[in-house]
């Protein structure tokens, strides 16, 4: 019972094995690869382990604070250097390995040539919200 | 009538159901209509038997979803013949529901929601909440749950200390939503004690009162985790204390010891100490010592370590803390369930004197911290010793 978010990069983590960027794949394929996602997220809602999961648009915005009465400034998107979310989803599961082995799953999503695209996801776990009930170290 | 008294009388009433021949899905998924029927229509015309009242619109709702299932007409014709629904029967199956609901083929997380659900009589809703899942997430969950345990037969003695391992796990999640998990996780232990006479029992009962004493004061108003040394002893909820070492007790003039006992032990010694200097961590050294004897986990060798600190001296709490790092070949990596290593060795070292060392630890242990409460207590651990080194 532990939340993991699964992101979906488009820089940032090392290339895929099969790395073609989606633009050049078939109309199928690409077809082929939402159906994959959408099938995975439904098939985690089934099992009791969905949480939550979105699309990202690759570019976004910097904003910086600028002072008292003034507006933010804003500035990038700085998309050469900076890594981007492609999506995310949250996952409920009941161990390090599940969450492991779903993301494995998730990274096999096929693309050029109806092949796997091998990509790298980034899993991380959520810090829980309220401590539980064992007394911190110290005790 | 309150929504606590309709809750209670949940897993007697499922029993009920099921031992006059409903499956377990459809007597569990009726059990639910009826309490939301309870939950809206009592507060305005209270029934003056509740449980009977329950057991009949229950009865009533799983015949309602039988009758509209052509496929089960034979069976429907079989139960339709069963005596109309009498007084509740002598014999309390509520302790199979228990089993049933932490059945070992069963995931931790599955088991956790059907325990909650069938013997909890919590919503769905009020369990994904609590978890902060969807509610579709939490219905998919407790229903594949539900079909898992389908074909267990009911009848057959479960094992205790699975059910105790579910109940802690609820015990220790704290609280999101409108259930305070930890209070529910207590409320269904006692209904368990007060069936099953066995000391591990009691020993959980008795850990999670004693725990829960104390829960106010871990926290300060802003959420920021308060440690032990720090908290105001004043706030221990004293008839918890009481109440928890008077199962202890209990318990433990048995003679047979388990895990749930031991720690509850190291608890009311902690709830009995009037000063953190008045610590008796001699005596809960040997406590720790029982329990890596009964179960020599890492976390419990850990515990020991702290242990070991405070009764002999920092140095020597290091070197029990080496012998761990040494015995197992898991180093503390992230993910790991050994987080708090770091944090102890972090404490440890400051105890000893050496700052940078202590400084240095804090700020890792920071990174690999479980929780939000605890990394930023760590962090400010951290920032405190390098300002002090500083200055």
């Amino acid at each position: 019972m532990a939340k993991y978010l699964l992101l979906k990069h488009y820089r940032g983590a090392p290339a895929a094995v099969n790395d073609v960027p989606m633009d050049q794949w078939a109309p199928e394929e690409v077809s082929a690869h939402m159906k994959y996602m959408n099938d995975f997220a439904a098939r985690l809602e089934e099992t009791g382990e969905f949480v939550g999961g979105q699309a990202l648009a690759p570019e976004g915005t910097w904003v910086r604070y600028d002072g008292e009465g003034r507006p933010p400034v804003t500035d990038g998107p700085f998309a050469e250097t900076k890594d981007l979310i492609a999506g995310w989803m949250v996952i409920d599961v009941d161990s390090y390995e599940r969450a492991v082995e779903l993301a494995g799953e998730l990274s096999a999503a096929p693309g050029a040539g109806g092949k796997p695209i091998h990509e790298w996801l980034e899993l991380r776990p959520f810090l829980a919200e309220s401590p539980n009930t064992t007394d911190c170290p110290h005790q | 009538m309150n929504e606590a008294l309709i809750r209670s009388l949940t897993p007697s009433v499922l029993a009920i159901l099921v031992r006059r021949g409903a499956d377990f899905a459809a007597a569990e998924d009726a059990v639910q209509d009826a309490l939301v029927e309870a939950v809206r229509g009592w507060p305005a015309d209270p029934p003056r038997d509740a449980k009977g009242w329950l057991v009949t619109v229950a009865w009533r709702k799983f015949l309602d979803a039988t009758r509209s299932d052509a496929a089960r007409r034979r069976r429907e014709d079989r139960v339709e013949e069963e005596p109309a629904p009498g007084p509740a029967p002598a014999v309390d199956d509520t302790l199979q529901l228990y089993f049933l609901c932490a059945h070992p083929s069963l995931t931790p997380s599955s088991a956790v929601a059907l325990t909650l659900r069938a013997v909890g009589g919590l919503t769905t809703r009020q369990i994904a909440e609590a978890y902060l899942v969807p509610e579709a997430t939490m219905a998919q969950r407790i229903s594949r749950a539900k079909r898992t345990v389908s074909d267990v037969r009911f009848d057959q003695p479960g094992d205790v200390a699975t059910v105790l391992r579910v109940l802690y796990l609820v015990f220790n999640e704290g609280y999101s939503g409108d259930v305070d998990l930890s209070a529910e996780a207590i409320r269904l232990t006692r209904q368990l004690a007060a069936r099953v006479d066995h000391p591990e029992v009691a020993g959980l009962l008795a850990l999670m009162l004693l725990h829960h004493a104390r829960r106010a004061t871990r926290t300060a108003p802003d959420g920021s985790l308060v440690p032990l040394a720090e908290q105001d002893r004043g706030r221990w909820d004293t008839a918890s204390i009481a109440e928890g070492v008077v199962i202890l007790q209990a318990a433990l003039a048995r003679d047979r010891l388990g895990e749930f006992q031991a720690q509850a032990a190291i608890a009311a010694l902690h709830a009995d100490a009037p000063t953190v200097e008045e610590t008796d961590w001699v005596q809960i050294l040997e406590w720790y010592d029982e329990l890596v004897r009964l179960t020599d986990s890492p976390v419990v060798r850990l515990n020991r370590a702290v242990a070991v600190g405070e009764a002999d001296g920092p140095r020597a709490g290091l070197a029990a803390l080496a012998e761990l790092t040494d015995s197992s070949p898991a180093s503390p990596k992230r993910g790991s369930p050994m987080p708090r290593h770091t944090a102890v060795a972090a404490y440890l070292h400051e105890r000893d004197g050496d700052l940078a060392t202590a400084a240095r630890l804090y700020a890792e242990a920071a990174h690999q911290a479980p929780n939000l409460a605890e990394r930023d207590y760590l962090t400010r651990q951290a920032a405190r010793l390098n300002t002090l080194r500083r200055g």
